[in-house]
Parts: C-alpha cells; sequence; structure tokens
C-alpha cells in the first residue's frame, strides 16, 4: 500500500502516523464486565434490516417474548406492512406433538401466500430455538430447494444468547455472504463497503468513491437481493461498521482483504476511512485532497456549533451498539468532549484499533457489563451527558442527568462528512434542550 | 407454531413485571436471556416512568449454558436483595429460561431469605401477558393474606373497600383510580387498599379488612378477587363503571353490597354525555357502524356505550384474551354479531375490511388497521401507546370518563353537516372524503399502500362504466360496504353485470 502518501497536513497526517504505530498495540485502560446487561438482542437489528434490503422478509422462529421485542424495539410501530414476522413457537411444538419442520414449512408457505413478492426469506433463530436445537440451517436448505428459484432462505442467529443488539447485523451479512457470487480470479479489483448503511449515505459514499477514480464499487448488504456483488481475492473490503466481525471474517474466507480504517464518523473519521480505499487504489495525495476537501469543510463547520455546546462536557457510555469506541473518538477527537468511561458489549480490538489508538490511554473502556455497578460508577462520576438505551434513559433523566439514548445513533444516517454536524447534534440537543426548558 | 405480525399482549413475565413494577417493595428476579431487558422500556418509555422496573434480569449467554447457569439465578437472588432490600420478592423463568430448567422456585428457596420469596409458574408457551398479570397478583395476594382473624364488626363506621386491578401499563388506570376513588368517597365508602398500583406488600396483608373489593380490570383482577371471595368473604363487584350507564349500575352494585346512598353521586349533572348526545347535531351520530375489539371486559363495556350511549350500531365485536370469551360471546348475541376471538391481528385486519365499519374502538393494533383501511378509530383498551398516556387527567371510567369516551369517540368522525357536504358535491378538489376529516387536518396524507390479504375474494361481477362511476358519488367511508352490498344483491338474483339500475334496486332492497 502506498505508505509514502501524506496528504492534508493537519489531522490526517496524525491518524495515519498514529495508526502507524498501533501495530504495537497499545496498553488499553481496559476492563472486563460480567453481570446483569442492559442491552438488545441481536434480532432488534430486524428493524432496520428489514427497511433496508427491500425484497428481503424476516421471520424469526422464537416465542411470544421475540414478537413482543421486535415491536416494542421499534418504538413506534412501522404502519406500513412490516417485511418481518415471527413464527410463534407454541406448547405443541415443544412437547414433540408438532414436528417442528413441518410446522416451520407450513407457516413459509402461509407467508408466501401473503408476501409473493418475496425474494430472500431469513429464518432468524431465536434463544427458545438455539435452546431447543432447531436445526434451521437444514430447514433453510430444504426450504430453498422447494422454492427455487422463485425464493432463497438464509438463515442466522439473532438470539440474545449468542447476540447483542448490532451483532444480530453481523449475523445476517455473515450469512448473506454465503449468496454472494464468486468473483474471477482476475477480476478488476473492486470495493465492497460493509454494512446497511441509510440509502443516502450510500448514494453520497458512491459519489465519492467515483470521484475519487475507484471504478467499481459495490455496498454490502445491496438494496435488492439480486444485486448481490460477486467477492474473489480481488475484493477490496472497507467496513462501515465497527461491529461486523464474523461478516468480515466470511469475506476474508472469500479471499476479499479488508482495508483497516477508523470508521466514518466525524470529518477525520470519514477522511481516514477514505483514505484507506484511495491507498488500496494508489490514488495520488493531490487528488485524494482535492475531492475530500469540500466534504472535509462542509463536516468541520457542522461540528462548529455542537462543539460550542459540547466542548469540555463529561460523557459516559453505556453498552449498547459497539459503536462506543467510535463514537467517543468523535467526540473526544473531534468535538472536545471527554470521555469518563466506554461501554461497549463487545470490543473487537482488531476492527477497533484505529479508533482506540487515537483515545486518550486513560480512558476507561468497560467489555461487558453489570447494570447496576455501572449505574454506580454513573452517579459516582456525575458525567455531564450520559449515552444509554431506553430502558435506562429517563430513569437518569428522573434523577438528573442529562441522557442521549443510543438507540438514536444506529437508527439514523450518522456517517460520512454530510451527516458529521446531525451525529453532533445528537449529543447536542440533550444538552441545549436542558439548558432551554425553564420547567 | 403460530404467524404473527403484530401481537396483542406479551409474554406472561411482563405481566409479572407490570405487578411488580405497579407495587412498591417488590422486586422480580427474572431468568432470561440477555435481550428480554427490553421489557423495561415498555415502562420507561412508553409510560414514561422515572424509575427503572424493580427486575433483576440474570441475563445469560450461551456460555453460561449447561455450565452454571444455576449460580447466576442464585448469585442475582442474592444480590438483588443486598441491593434493593425488598419487601417480598417473586422469582420466575422467562420463555428460554423455562427450556433450561433450572428451577428458580427451588434455587430460590434454598438462599433462605429473610422476606416472603414468591415463585411465579408462568408457562410461556401456553399463556400470554395479562394471565401472567392475573396469576402473579393472585400469588402475591395468596402468599401475603392467608386466612386469617375475622374482619372487624362493620358497625359505626363507613363501608371499606379494597380496588383491586389497577397496574403499571394499564390503559389510563392512573385517571380511573382518581375518578373511581372520587365516586366511592361521595358514595361514603372508604378506601382500605389500592392494588397493585402502589401497593405494597405489607398494603397486600391489609386486602382482608375490607367488607368487599372493586374489580375494576378483571383481566388483571379477578382471579385475586375470586380468591379473597372465597378465603376473606369479600364479595366482589365486578360491573366495569364505563359511560353513564355502566357507572349507574356500578352504584346500583355498591348500594346493593353495602346499603349507602347513591343519591349524591347520582345528582343530575354527573356526566354530561347524556346531554351531548341528545344534543340535536349528534343526530348525525345515528347508527354510525362501529367495529369493537379489545381486552374482553373492555370491549363488551365500550359495546355498550356505543350502542346506548352514542346511538351507534355495533357491526362486530371482539377480544383478543380468550379468558374470558364466554362474556364476549353473549356480549355479541345481545347486538346480533358474529363474536370474533382471536389474537390473530391478520383475523382482526380481515374482518374490518369485510364490515366497513365507519369507526373502530380498537387498541394500537387497531388503529393500524384502520390508518390502512382509512377508517375512523379511537382507542379504548391495551395494547396501547405512547399517546395513550396523555399528560392531562383522562379517565375513561366513572362519570368524567364518560365525557371523554364522548369525546375521543366523535372526535375521529366527519361531523355531521360536513358529512353531507362532501355527499352533495363528490369533485371538490380540496374538499372531497379522501382528505378525511377536514378538522384532522392530514388531508394531504398519501393512501398507504393496501396489505396483500385485505381485499375480498375476486368476484364473477362486473360494472358498467355508468354504475361504476355512480358508485364513486357515494362517500369513501361507505363505499366499500356499498360495493359488497350491491354485488351480494347481484349475486342472489344471478345478475352478472350490475349497471345503473342494479345499483339503485340493491340500494332499496337494502333500505328496507
Amino acid at each position: 500500500m502506498a505508505r509514502h502518501l501524506l496528504l492534508d497536513r493537519d489531522n490526517v497526517a496524525s491518524a495515519q502516523l498514529a495508526r502507524a504505530e498501533s501495530t504495537a498495540a497499545r496498553p488499553l485502560n481496559l476492563h472486563k464486565e460480567r453481570g446483569q446487561r442492559e442491552v438488545f438482542c441481536g434480532l432488534t437489528g430486524i428493524i432496520w434490516l428489514h427497511r433496508k434490503m427491500q425484497d428481503a422478509f424476516f421471520l424469526v422462529v422464537g416465542s411470544r417474548t421475540c414478537a413482543h421485542l421486535i415491536q416494542s424495539a421499534a418504538g413506534v410501530m412501522v404502519f406500513a406492512e412490516p417485511r418481518f414476522a415471527t413464527a410463534i413457537m407454541e406448547e405443541r411444538d415443544l412437547a414433540g406433538m408438532a414436528d417442528a419442520n413441518e410446522e416451520l414449512d407450513r407457516v413459509v408457505d402461509e407467508l408466501l401466500a401473503r408476501r409473493p413478492d418475496i425474494k430472500l426469506l431469513f429464518l432468524v433463530g431465536s434463544c427458545p430455538s438455539e435452546v431447543i436445537k432447531l436445526d434451521l440451517s437444514r430447514a433453510a436448505e430444504r426450504l430453498s430447494l422447494k422454492y427455487t428459484p422463485a425464493l432463497k432462505v438464509v438463515n442466522y442467529s439473532g438470539s440474545g444468547i449468542e447476540t447483542t443488539f448490532t451483532q444480530g447485523e453481523d449475523a445476517c451479512l455473515a450469512a448473506l455472504v454465503g449468496q454472494a457470487p464468486e468473483a474471477a480470479l482476475d477480476a478488476a479489483p473492486s470495493l465492497l463497503v460493509v454494512g446497511a448503511l441509510p440509502d443516502i449515505v450510500e448514494d453520497q459514499f458512491r459519489r465519492l468513491f467515483a470521484q475519487l477514480g475507484i471504478p467499481k464499487v459495490d455496498f454490502f448488504p445491496p438494496r435488492r437481493s439480486g444485486e448481490i456483488a460477486a467477492i474473489g481475492p480481488n475484493t477490496r473490503v472497507l467496513l462501515a461498521q465497527p461491529f461486523l466481525g464474523d461478516t468480515a471474517q466470511k469475506l476474508a474466507a472469500r479471499g476479499a482483504v479488508r482495508l483497516s480504517a477508523p470508521f466514518p464518523f466525524g470529518a477525520e473519521g470519514t477522511t481516514a476511512w477514505l483514505q484507506a480505499a484511495a491507498e488500496a487504489w494508489r490514488i495520488s495525495a493531490p487528488h485524494f485532497a482535492r475531492v475530500v476537501e469540500s466534504g472535509r469543510i462542509r463536516a468541520k463547520r457542522a461540528l462548529e456549533g455542537p462543539r460550542e455546546t459540547l466542548k469540555g462536557k463529561r460523557i459516559f457510555f453505556f453498552p449498547d451498539s459497539q459503536l462506543e469506541p467510535s463514537l467517543a473518538r468523535f467526540v473526544t477527537q473531534e468535538l472536545g468532549m471527554i470521555a469518563v468511561e466506554v461501554g461497549t458489549p463487545y470490543l473487537n480490538r482488531d476492527l477497533a484499533g484505529p479508533e482506540l489508538d487515537q483515545l486518550d490511554p486513560e480512558t476507561r473502556i468497560v467489555e461487558g457489563q453489570d447494570v447496576d455497578l455501572q449505574l454506580d460508577r454513573c452517579r459516582a462520576a456525575k458525567p455531564d451527558l450520559v449515552v444509554c438505551g431506553l430502558g435506562l434513559a429517563n430513569p437518569l433523566e428522573a434523577e438528573g442527568f442529562t441522557t442521549k439514548w443510543s438507540i438514536e445513533l444506529v437508527f439514523s444516517p450518522v456517517h460520512g462528512f454530510d451527516q458529521a454536524g446531525d451525529l453532533a447534534a445528537l449529543f447536542a440537543r440533550p444538552l441545549v434542550r436542558h439548558a432551554r426548558l425553564k420547567v | 407454531m403460530q404467524l404473527t405480525v403484530w401481537t396483542y399482549e406479551g409474554p406472561p413475565h411482563v405481566g409479572a413485571i407490570r405487578i411488580a413494577t405497579a407495587m412498591r417493595g417488590v422486586h422480580y428476579v427474572l431468568h432470561a436471556p440477555q435481550g428480554d431487558t427490553y421489557a423495561d422500556l415498555l415502562f420507561t418509555m412508553i409510560e414514561r416512568r422515572g424509575e427503572r422496573p424493580p427486575v433483576t434480569y440474570t441475563t445469560f449467554q450461551a456460555r453460561d449454558l449447561g455450565t452454571d447457569t444455576a449460580d447466576l439465578f442464585k448469585g442475582a437472588v442474592t444480590a438483588a436483595y443486598e441491593r434493593f432490600a425488598p419487601q417480598a420478592m417473586i422469582v420466575g423463568a422467562s420463555c428460554t429460561a423455562e427450556l433450561i430448567q433450572d428451577d428458580p422456585a427451588g434455587l430460590a428457596k434454598a438462599i433462605n431469605l429473610p422476606i416472603p420469596v414468591i415463585p411465579l409458574d408462568l408457562p410461556s408457551y401456553q399463556k400470554k401477558e395479562s394471565w401472567g398479570a392475573s396469576e402473579t397478583f393472585f400469588q402475591l395476594v395468596r402468599n401475603l393474606a392467608p386466612k386469617g382473624e375475622a374482619r372487624a364488626p362493620s358497625e359505626g363506621r363507613r363501608p371499606l373497600c379494597n380496588i383491586l386491578g389497577p397496574t403499571a401499563l394499564g390503559f389510563h388506570h392512573r385517571d380511573d383510580l382518581i375518578e373511581i376513588r372520587r365516586l366511592l368517597e361521595t358514595l361514603g365508602v372508604d378506601i382500605n387498599v389500592v392494588a397493585p398500583l402502589g401497593a405494597t406488600p405489607d398494603d397486600l396483608r391489609r386486602l382482608p379488612d375490607a367488607d368487599f373489593n372493586v374489580v375494576l380490570y378483571p383481566e388483571i383482577a379477578d382471579t385475586a378477587a375470586r380468591w379473597l371471595e372465597r378465603t376473606h368473604g369479600q364479595p366482589a363487584i365486578r360491573t366495569i363503571p364505563l359511560g353513564v350507564g355502566g357507572t349507574r349500575d356500578f352504584i346500583a352494585e355498591v348500594v346493593r353490597v353495602c346499603g349507602v346512598d347513591p343519591r349524591l353521586a347520582l345528582a343530575e349533572g354527573a356526566s354530561r354525555l347524556p346531554w351531548w348526545s341528545r344534543s340535536v347535531d349528534s343526530n348525525y351520530l345515528t347508527g354510525k357502524r362501529v367495529f369493537v375489539f379489545g381486552e374482553a371486559n373492555r370491549a363488551i363495556a365500550a359495546a355498550r356505550v356505543a350502542s346506548e350511549e352514542l346511538g351507534f350500531e355495533v357491526v362486530g365485536l371482539g377480544a383478543y384474551n380468550r379468558e374470558f370469551a364466554r362474556e364476549v360471546r353473549a356480549a355479541a348475541e345481545l347486538y346480533g354479531v358474529t363474536p370474533l376471538i382471536t389474537d390473530d391481528y391478520l383475523a382482526v385486519e380481515r374482518a374490518v375490511a369485510e364490515l366497513q365499519p365507519e369507526l373502530v374502538l380498537g387498541t394500537q393494533m387497531e388503529r393500524h388497521i384502520s390508518k390502512r383501511l382509512k377508517i375512523a378509530c379511537a382507542v379504548i383498551s391495551a395494547p396501547s401507546h405512547v399517546q395513550d398516556y396523555p399528560a392531562r387527567y383522562s379517565p375513561q371510567l366513572g362519570f368524567e370518563g364518560a365525557n371523554v369516551l364522548f369525546d375521543t369517540w366523535v372526535h375521529p368522525l366527519a361531523m355531521g353537516l360536513e358529512e353531507h357536504l362532501l355527499t352533495m358535491f363528490r369533485e371538490d378538489f380540496e374538499f372531497n372524503d379522501a382528505a378525511g376529516p377536514s378538522h384532522l387536518g392530514h388531508g394531504s396524507a398519501p393512501t398507504p399502500a393496501p396489505s396483500a390479504p385485505v381485499e375480498a375474494a375476486p368476484s364473477a361481477i362486473s360494472w358498467t362504466h355508468e354504475a361504476k362511476a355512480e358508485l364513486a358519488k357515494i362517500p369513501f367511508f361507505v363505499r366499500g360496504k356499498a360495493t359488497r352490498n350491491t354485488e351480494q344483491f347481484a349475486v342472489q338474483r344471478g345478475i352478472a353485470l350490475i349497471d345503473l339500475e342494479t345499483l339503485y334496486d340493491a340500494r332499496s332492497h337494502l333500505a328496507r
């Protein structure tokens, strides 16, 4: 890779330098914690995934709890026809009175009669289906054969015993890798951007990559199931989300090469992320600087307002989406905040490395959770802003804390230059609101 | 397996969480995988509670299975006792923990805590949320208020009652309670304990002191009330004071049970609903076709109000909870409709599409259905959503509740004269039926795509161009019904092509 390219003298250069040093695995102030977790399970990812892939359908094979979780976590139930449903297991399924596979086939028939437009069906495993060892991969094979070529059936697990929140997307995308065609060994190099991004963000990135001169760029997952890009040794993978470890492994097994980079949050994160691709394509530094300049300037300008509000404020992250290290990097480096504690449900040091390298080495990073102990620490630390899940936000507000619900960070467009201001505003708004209210 | 898009009720342990959250001094240790903690947000977000529900979830993971999930549970019980110092604890399993069979009851007992620890057996794959709430409340009452000495004699004091049923995440329970408390006090009845909402385990121990029980929400408190009736000889009042008639009946029953004087409580002007309904501008409400669906007891009571107090025609009645199916069937017979007892959202959607009512009185689910089918809707029952937890005082029960019902059920409808104008001038580009009632101000909302299964079966009948055009002159909200009736009329007479004649023949035939 073209290491000699140094561009945009200020931050990019220092970020690159930091990245180069990071190979020496800096010690972290890392604590592992185990206890009650206040997090969603992987099924929750269906809420955004089902809107991303327009001809896909998600059928959870689970309990009433699973169905209730998805509709409750959606916050407002989607008025449009949802492209997900639950096959609720009942007593007779568990007692062996009904053959689970026959039942599943019947439910899928019923579903397809209702939604003949489905091209890709995900059978999504849950805690109960995992515990009773219902083999959904065999069911997927069987159903794929039965409905070929009109429908493909893929399975993954979104169960809470195996996945935390965004790991559901990882499991889903890892399963989807199997559906990607094999790229020829002599195929032209292509860039694969991995992670479900809002359509508008995808379009912005597509334009930037085109301007940089990267001719073939695909997004994974695609908007339609028939558009899955071919994968092979000439595929270069750029992860758009830090929680896609399994997917990255599956792609590597297909020969694809991952480009290590910070994640595209804020002006710096986005620049470094784009730069990783630019370097792989040996794009000249001046050209890269020219292409990203206007976006960088816009992003930095958009950060000025929120920065005024957030500078010097202390922030405490409860674990939620695995975005926490990246967001901590963004709010400390680009908004001048001080991270008191960065909780994350799971820390993939390989993927998060370039972000961790840019955090203050003293920052307390906590992997896993014991929610009661963490609440004690939060109360003792008295941060100015607490980033936490929906179950904790109002109780902490009632105690006098200012909170930001973390789910919004995965539900709204926050990647890239033109969303940097929006991302910063998500952190600033609760503080602005508190200052504004006189009641 | 049951294919489910939306579900009316959560699992039974969510019902148990509703009871624990409603009470004070109770802690629930739930053996459950991570993810089940989503239940907290029902209370902190939908109901906007400022406290975490008093629940410790063991949140076991795959790596814990087969090794130490039982230890995990015991550790959680001990830690919860030390941290939260509850007066009583309930313990149980969620759906996944039920499968791994760790026996929370036995494990908790072995710890030997110095407080009552009440095990819950809530079969997740058979039962649902309301049942879970009811069973949990019953177990708490049974364990904390066992058979004891006789009540104090009732001479020389005012009658004393308990109000049973108000709970966390209840549909307007907060305000109903204020209303019914006031009504009982006006009647000269004192309140002993309200439970589960706001009650402590010690309060439950005092339940037997009351002369009788008021069961405001049978889906939560009926099981406990029956046990109290058997064990402590407390009669239960089960009439739901919904609407003016329901409230009057409720008062009559209180009088029957404890002989108080009803005159003050029944005083004229207790509710505005009777005059609002008799006011001439309400004439247009007469015979409006209404579909009622929700929690069984509430749906039955709402159908009565719709029919007797607003002059609507009940064209459909149903409930999602089977525990009170018999009562729903009996009520449906009253209105000559087929009862719909199902927790299948899709079946309800089909019924609404088929019946083409002008108003749906339902739950959050029917709000979806009505929005999609462009039918007016008011929510009368749980499950509900954040907008059903209003900041203002808004009871459903009692005389003030009747006022609220009048307002909320009439509001979604097009107003009387507006309806006429819509019928007279069909082609007005900015004032037409497809735009919805003008006072609701969302006229430009695009028509949502209909879901696949709601259309009626394709018929072999066709319409002449003229007849089709004439049909379009009928307001949107009755067009579906008119189409169906005309086609049925044609089928009965062997007519394959509907023309203007058929259309008007059918109309006069059906008007008889």
